[in-house]
């Protein structure tokens, strides 16, 4: 993969942020660029221009890449759902929304649907107890959900996405 | 009605805008701070205010700015910890959501009394709407002369940047995050040195929370000694509480410390009391690290004295018959929660979120997350109970960080106040599965008067 122009003057005024010898503080900012650049997943090719751009090594890019849970090393749908399973999450009966839009996608955790719109997967406390049972969509958080609300929310992605083609 | 001092003007239509907050009386405390005070006395009025830290650990703020070593020639940093990710806390995001001006202007105080001329923010990854409101403020406070180059013409310069994290809990114990920032994993460091001598990049930094550093500013606005007069004696100010669960109004909450904990959860003022007309039966006050209080703990001490929403009397009885105040992340449980599921998923979130660095923790949260599955699911012994408590104390103290011992107390709390719902787990398996809720004589059952 390449960056692209614009991708390049955002990743440059970010590294431009920290001291000169030490634009490695930009890695974690610069690999949100590179997933959202790559179709929301990292790929070696991927990994490898940021650990070019910032001239650090492959290895130093990877194994940050595969700590932090935000960055997908397989291919993921166009939107994930990502739903909180953690504490207050779980009490408010996450767990039958989980059912329900698993149902409804027909696809299991990290599954991809046929026409590459939606994965879904667990993920940890993302700070919204107090409107749980709530996942997060891409930068959006979506809450308070119901089946009736994971219907609405699966046709409306399903009209950007049509609306984006 | 309590005094608010953060979130006050939350409600008024166009507060998160630079020109509304400023006619509202914002901005005064870094005219104030920046002319008319030098750097020490800044610290000096933080010092006196007695506040703790909000972030979970409760330290006094004042005494942490005045570890900062200030070597000639080596700069120092200021570090926003904005990586709110305790379980049941959710409060950072709150402000920084609704009153993003007050969060900055706090940060700029803070920085012109430690000599710092940069700041980082670092904020959890998962929040990225919010990152964008910060830069947006962030942006409108350099444009209008409180940011950047000479600011109010006092020779003092900063630059506040926003940086991402990426889905990691860990990198919100402070060195953990210093390590992130450098673009590192979140392994936390050895202590000492401590940042305040060897932090961001080697140089001296102070790493504070959200609320902390924002509170600075009704600080310097009202001055140390009147802010301290507000609370109780040792638990001075307002403190955020993000309150969720079974109750009737989730939601952040600022209170005067120092109010009942009764008070908090059933008056309408606050959590409106339990949802549904269903019975308390327990409550995690502090984030999901601290220890799970049963009802009877919750709104009166082991000694019989009215628990108060405090640092020194939520800890009353210790770990024994007390918990903490935390993050102030405050979860309730009615009568049809589980403790034994509970625990399972609190110890599956920290076996997630360990770092791996030290075995105590890599492998024992694993242990008993593995141990917690069966006895939730109805395939436990008996000795399990006891195996889980070893474990347990085998964390606890044996880590570099703690993460440990976060992991270690909410299953120690638990198996101490619940012992008799996971031995009914064990001799009642087929129950236990059924209707996935422990032993109803846990509830907290109101007086007839009330």
């Amino acid at each position: 993969m390449k960056f692209t122009e614009k991708d390049l003057q955002k990743a440059n005024e970010i590294i431009a942020r920290y001291p000169a010898d030490r634009s490695k503080s930009a890695l974690l900012p610069i690999l949100h660029i590179a997933q959202d650049a790559n179709g929301g997943w990292l790929t070696v090719e991927a990994m490898d221009a940021v650990a070019e751009l910032l001239k650090i090594t492959k290895i130093e890019v990877y194994e940050v890449a595969s700590f932090y849970s935000m960055y997908n090393l397989k291919p993921v749908g166009k939107y994930v759902f990502e739903f909180c399973q953690t504490g207050p999450c779980n009490i408010q009966g996450v767990k039958d929304v989980i059912k329900y839009t698993e149902k409804k996608l027909g696809v299991k955790e990290g599954e991809i649907t046929a026409d590459g719109l939606f994965s879904w997967k667990r993920v940890e406390c993302l700070g919204a107890c107090g409107y749980a049972p709530m996942m997060q969509l891409g930068e959006h958080f979506k809450e308070h959900l119901t089946a009736e609300k994971i219907d609405a929310i699966i046709d409306e992605y399903r009209k950007k996405a049509v609306a984006l083609n | 009605m309590s005094r608010k001092l953060l979130i006050d003007k939350a409600h008024i239509a166009g507060i998160e805008t630079f020109e509304v907050y400023r006619k509202e009386g914002g901005y005064q405390a870094a005219e104030k701070a920046l002319k008319t005070m030098t750097p020490d006395e800044v610290t000096e009025e933080v010092k006196k205010s007695g506040l703790k830290g909000r972030g979970g650990a409760g330290f006094p703020m004042g005494m942490k700015w005045s570890f900062l070593a200030k070597p000639e020639g080596v700069p120092r940093y200021l570090v926003c910890n904005a990586d709110e990710s305790e379980p049941g806390t959710f409060k950072d995001r709150f402000l920084m959501e609704k009153v993003p001006h007050i969060f900055i202007e706090g940060l700029i105080i803070s920085s012109y009394a430690l000599g710092a001329n940069t700041c980082y923010i670092y904020i959890r990854g998962e929040y990225a709407w919010i990152a964008k409101i910060l830069e947006r403020t962030i942006a409108e406070a350099k444009a209008n002369g409180f940011l950047g180059k000479n600011i109010l013409g006092k020779g003092f310069d900063l630059e506040i940047y926003v940086h991402r994290g990426a889905g990691a809990y860990i990198c919100g114990e402070e060195t953990a995050l210093l390590e992130s920032l450098e673009g590192k994993r979140g392994n936390p460091r050895m202590k000492p040195p401590f940042p305040a001598v060897k932090g961001l990049y080697g140089c001296p930094t102070v790493v504070n929370n959200v609320e902390s550093l924002t509170a600075v500013v009704p600080i310097i606005n009202l001055g140390g000694s009147e802010y301290a007069k507000i609370g109780t004696e040792k638990s001075t100010g307002t403190k955020l509480i993000s309150a969720s669960g079974n109750i009737n109004k989730p939601g952040v909450y600022e209170i005067e410390l120092g109010i009942s904990v009764e008070d908090f959860v059933m008056s309408y003022e606050y959590c409106g009391g339990i949802k549904n007309g269903k019975k308390l039966k327990a409550c995690v006050p502090g984030g999901s690290s601290v220890p799970i209080l049963p009802h009877d703990l919750l709104f009166k001490t082991a000694k019989g004295d009215t628990r108060l929403m405090s640092y020194e009397s939520m800890s009353d009885g210790g770990f024994a018959t007390g918990s903490m105040i935390g993050s102030g992340g405050f979860i309730v449980y009615d009568e049809d929660q589980c403790i034994v599921e509970n625990t399972y998923n609190f110890t599956r979130f920290y076996r997630h979120e360990s770092c791996g660095q030290c075995s105590p923790c890599r492998e024992g949260t694993g242990w008993m997350e593995k141990v917690l599955h069966r006895l939730d699911n109805g395939n436990g012994k008996i000795e399990d109970i006891d195996l889980l408590w070893d474990i347990q104390r085998k964390i606890e103290g044996n880590t570099i960080c703690p993460l440990g011992d976060a992991a270690a107390w909410p299953v120690a709390a638990a198996i101490r106040h619940f012992r008799e719902e996971f031995e009914w787990h064990v001799t009642h398996p087929k129950e236990a599965m059924e209707r996935n809720y422990g032993l109803r004589k846990n509830i907290f059952v109101a007086p007839a008067s009330a």
